[in-house]
């Protein structure tokens, strides 16, 4: 089957601490959902072609943890959790997120709200991310920039100039 | 004003959400302060402050005609903000990409055992 979605991701910035992500997929909320929320499903896209997921791990209950780890291309380890805040199957979810790579983690939590909108069969999703300020945001942006070391320092040394 | 320096950079320029109102209101087009005054809903000193802002910074280019101020889009200074932003969009568009060749077994999957059924 041919998809008429690949490369079709928006990213928005709708406030100084938020980022939102939104995609349509040709797929119904309830498979969108599977793939968003079942470990082994996860395994297979959450890395992109940054590196391979080694460990997904989730508690799908309010409350429950969630752990992602995966190994980038470079080698080294990156891994994200956070708690499951609300959740409705198919439809809404809400966790925070944590990077642990960070030196203190627990203090740049962020708040993710990821909504699953189905209309005749495919189903649109929505990301807000909101970070604890402008700065821990613009780090994340940031961060996804693993081509051109030198345009990301660049953007970098930018941002800190601003935030001077 | 103490808060001058944080606005000399058009990052931080376009951090204001009524600023990137009147860009994308100037990216359809050449507009006189009067339209983006009526468009944005805002009074006229207020408009006249976000426009010096986004002056400063070189995103806008404005021109006398007549008695008009005319204030037209310039995209260049945007550049580094885009690329900044592309790169992390592209990061996002790989996972969904990948998570769409999942989909599409999925529901290959459940077409299967429909037709089992």
């Amino acid at each position: 089957m041919t998809t008429t979605t690949s490369g079709t991701a928006k990213v928005t910035l709708p406030a100084d601490n938020q980022i939102l992500i939104t995609r349509e997929f040709n797929a119904p909320a309830r498979l969108v959902w599977q793939a968003y929320t079942t470990p082994d499903l996860i395994k297979r896209w959450w890395s992109g072609e940054r590196g391979t997921v080694t460990s997904a791990e989730v508690d799908l209950r309010v409350g429950g943890k969630w752990r992602y780890v995966m190994v980038a291309n470079g080698g080294f380890e990156v891994s994200f959790r956070g708690e499951y805040r609300e959740i409705t199957p198919a439809e809404r979810l809400v966790n925070t997120e944590i990077f642990e790579g960070l030196p203190e983690p627990d203090e740049h939590a962020s708040l993710i709200t990821t909504t699953f909108t189905e209309k005749d069969g495919r189903t649109f999703i929505e990301m807000l991310c909101e970070y604890q300020d402008r700065t821990d945001r613009d780090a994340v942006i940031t961060s996804g920039m693993e081509d051109g070391m030198q345009e990301s320092l660049d953007a970098l040394e930018k941002v800190a100039v601003t935030l001077a | 004003m103490a808060r001058a320096a944080t606005t000399t950079d058009a990052f931080n320029a376009v951090a204001e959400p009524r600023r990137r109102q009147i860009l994308d209101l100037l990216a359809a087009g050449e507009l006189p302060v009067g339209d983006l005054v009526e468009r944005l809903g805002l009074a006229q000193p207020q408009v006249s402050k976000h426009l010096r802002v986004l002056r400063e910074v070189d995103l806008v280019h404005v021109r006398e005609e007549g008695r008009q101020r005319m204030y037209r889009l310039n995209a260049g200074p945007l550049k580094p903000i885009h690329d900044w932003l592309a790169k992390y969009e592209q990061s996002w568009n790989q996972r969904f990409d990948l998570m769409d060749d999942v989909l599409d077994e999925l529901r290959q999957a459940e077409e299967r055992d429909d037709n089992d059924d």
